[in-house]
């Protein structure tokens, strides 16, 4: 579905603050993956998703989604088969329109916008329907401004709408992050459920050990451009967050080591 | 005073252009100066040579447009700062509105106007203002229709959260280019209706038409609110008519036309300074226990959020 082929980022190349964000990483998800990335910070996973989602330009490689070079395309152009979560609760909805009219501007990802009504009563019985699985009441609230939601409820609104119209695939990108552990506890919880219903295929990034081992049925682990660790369908289930704890210890040593061994 | 309401009504127009950028996109566009002129020589010079009135005032509407395409492009595929590129096509129309004109003014005078047509049906009294009051309200309303269609909400969004509708598959470019168009397209509209209204197009006529539309925004929210579209757009209209009673009121207490620029620029800093002294904060505080019934809605709607000691997102 998603094939990252020898792909390499590098910011401010050629100047003092060079940074190779990303370096020849390659990476393919077969439908229905669900893949969760861990790493320091600074590792480029956030490169990866961006680079996915053509938000930023790779200098070197290939993306491809569900067998379809899109290298070249722009963001809003890919945009149409991926959906999107940030980190920030602010940035996936529009804090001005109405819960309704986000969820119309969701609803209509990837097909053309003309000029008929954003919302029409049965579009907004569809909507209240969808909200209805979020568990947070929103379905009575369809005209209020999102600006007006809690940082949690933006978040699983945010998450409904990068999935209304069944992307491709799916990026979230520390999405539970910025929310108090009740919240983050909520929007994991809707984020395995969405996933597994729809079938999405899902890159997740995530500090959190034990939300990556608990989701998903693959891991990697970046570190300074590179994947260092895959870790395959069935043996992500044995994995303890301390083996992960161990494998960041390990690559610690390694650079402590390297730099040593040049000294 | 009626000429004051009437024009007022007109300048309604501009005002919903410049809402459209300045609140909806939040795009300071500086082209209005120019595309303004633009539809009023246009239209000037077609009525002139015998063209329908209403056809001319349309095609004021899309020289407009195609003032507002320029400073579209010149921003987004030309990657030059919002307000310089409105400034680039405000200053190259001038020579292109000299052009169309052929000399820096066209006079109107013994014309079949649009505003001959209204004074034909409904006089020069009461019957007109209603007229034109229909009018300004006819375009309210569709610009409300518009921004509620499934373009116009990406449009709203794209002046919201530009990453956010990017997301949703969304060219944000294309969305500040369509706002543009209309924006300045309901301009040039406007600077045809004005030319018609006073007998002459001149080439100066757009001078300051920025401060216009963005006191009449400003003046009007401020009074009457922006909760929602419909609203904020009626506030838009009811603060091109206050701005031009003001104007009004200034003459009759004996300034001189040659001072209303200066006015309006300092109606506008005014405007922009009140907001941030404390004792106008007051006031804005008492307006806004007037309408606590409406935050009360809000607050318990938004109970959740309103749990002590939890961030509000
Ligand atoms: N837009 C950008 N401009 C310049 N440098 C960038 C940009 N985005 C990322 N970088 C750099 O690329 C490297 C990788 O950043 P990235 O955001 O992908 O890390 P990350 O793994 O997501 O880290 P974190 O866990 O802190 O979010 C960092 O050194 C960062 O400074
Ligand atoms: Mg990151």
């Amino acid at each position: 579905m998603l094939r990252i082929s020898d792909v390499s980022k590098t910011f401010f190349p050629g100047t003092v603050n060079e940074r190779r964000a990303l370096v020849e990483v390659n990476l393919g998800l077969a439908a229905g993956d669900f893949v969760t990335v861990i790493g320091s910070n600074g590792a480029g996973k956030s490169t990866v998703l961006n680079t996915v989602a053509g938000r930023i330009g790779q200098d070197e490689g290939k993306v491809e989604l569900d067998g379809r070079d899109v290298s070249k395309l722009k963001e809003h152009q890919r945009a149409a088969q991926v959906g999107r979560v940030f980190q920030d609760p602010m940035a996936g909805t529009s804090p001005h329109l109405t819960i309704e009219e986000n969820l119309s501007l969701a609803d209509k990802r990837g097909r053309p916008r003309g000029l008929a009504l954003g919302v029409t009563k049965a579009k907004r019985e569809r909507f209240a329907e969808a909200l209805k699985v979020l568990e947070l009441g929103l379905e009575d609230r369809l005209k209020t401004k999102v600006g007006l939601l809690s940082g949690g409820q933006r978040q699983a609104l945010s998450l409904l709408m990068a999935t209304f119209s069944q992307p491709k695939i799916l990026l979230l990108d520390e999405h539970t992050a910025a929310l108090d552990p009740q919240r983050a506890e909520l929007v994991t919880r809707l984020t395995k459920k969405v996933v597994e219903e729809q079938q999405l295929t899902t890159l997740m990034v995530t500090h959190n050990m034990a939300q990556a081992l608990e989701v998903g049925n693959r891991l990697i682990m970046m570190h300074e451009g590179r994947i260092i660790l895959e870790v395959p369908e069935g043996e992500k289930s044995k994995l303890a967050p301390e083996d992960l704890l161990a494998e960041f210890a390990k690559i610690k040593g390694a650079v402590i080591d390297d730099k040593t061994m040049l000294q | 005073m009626i000429t004051a309401v009437e024009l007022g009504l007109i300048y309604a127009i501009v005002a919903l252009g410049v809402y459209l950028t300045f609140r909806i996109l939040n795009f300071p566009d500086l082209t209005v100066d120019g595309s303004f002129t633009s539809g009023a020589a246009t239209a000037a010079i077609l009525i002139v040579n015998e063209v329908n009135p209403f056809l001319a005032t349309a095609a004021a509407f899309v020289v407009g447009a195609v003032a507002g395409l320029i400073t579209g492009l010149l921003h987004t595929k030309g990657n030059i700062n919002g307000l310089l590129a409105g400034i680039l096509t405000m200053i190259g129309l001038y020579s292109i509105n000299l052009r169309i004109m052929g000399g820096a003014n066209v006079p109107l005078l013994g014309e079949d106007t649009v505003i001959s047509a209204l004074r034909g049906v409904a006089g020069t009294g009461w019957n007109s203002v209603l007229v034109l009051v229909a009018v300004a309200l006819v375009f309210k309303l569709l610009l409300d229709w518009f921004l509620h269609t499934d373009s116009g909400l990406a449009l709203q969004a794209t002046g919201d959260n530009e990453q956010m509708i990017r997301s949703f598959a969304v060219s944000t470019d294309r969305m500040k280019i369509i706002g543009l168009m209309l924006s300045n397209g309901l301009v040039g509209l406007a600077g045809a209706v004005v030319a018609q209204f006073q007998g002459f197009a001149d080439i100066g006529m757009g001078i300051g038409l920025i401060l216009v539309g963005l006191a009449s925004v400003i003046v009007g929210q401020a009074i009457f609110g922006t909760r929602v579209v419909i609203q904020a757009t009626m506030a838009v209209v009811l603060g091109a008519v206050i701005y031009r009673l003001a104007i009004q009121f200034a003459l009759n207490a004996g300034l001189n036309p040659n001072d209303m620029k200066l006015m309006s620029a300092l109606l506008v800093i005014a405007a922009l300074l009140l907001p941030q002294w404390k004792g106008f904060r007051r006031i804005a505080q008492w307006r806004k226990g007037r309408s606590a019934l409406d935050a009360a809605a809000e607050a318990t709607l938004t109970s959740e959020a309103n749990v002590p000691g939890k961030k509000v997102g």
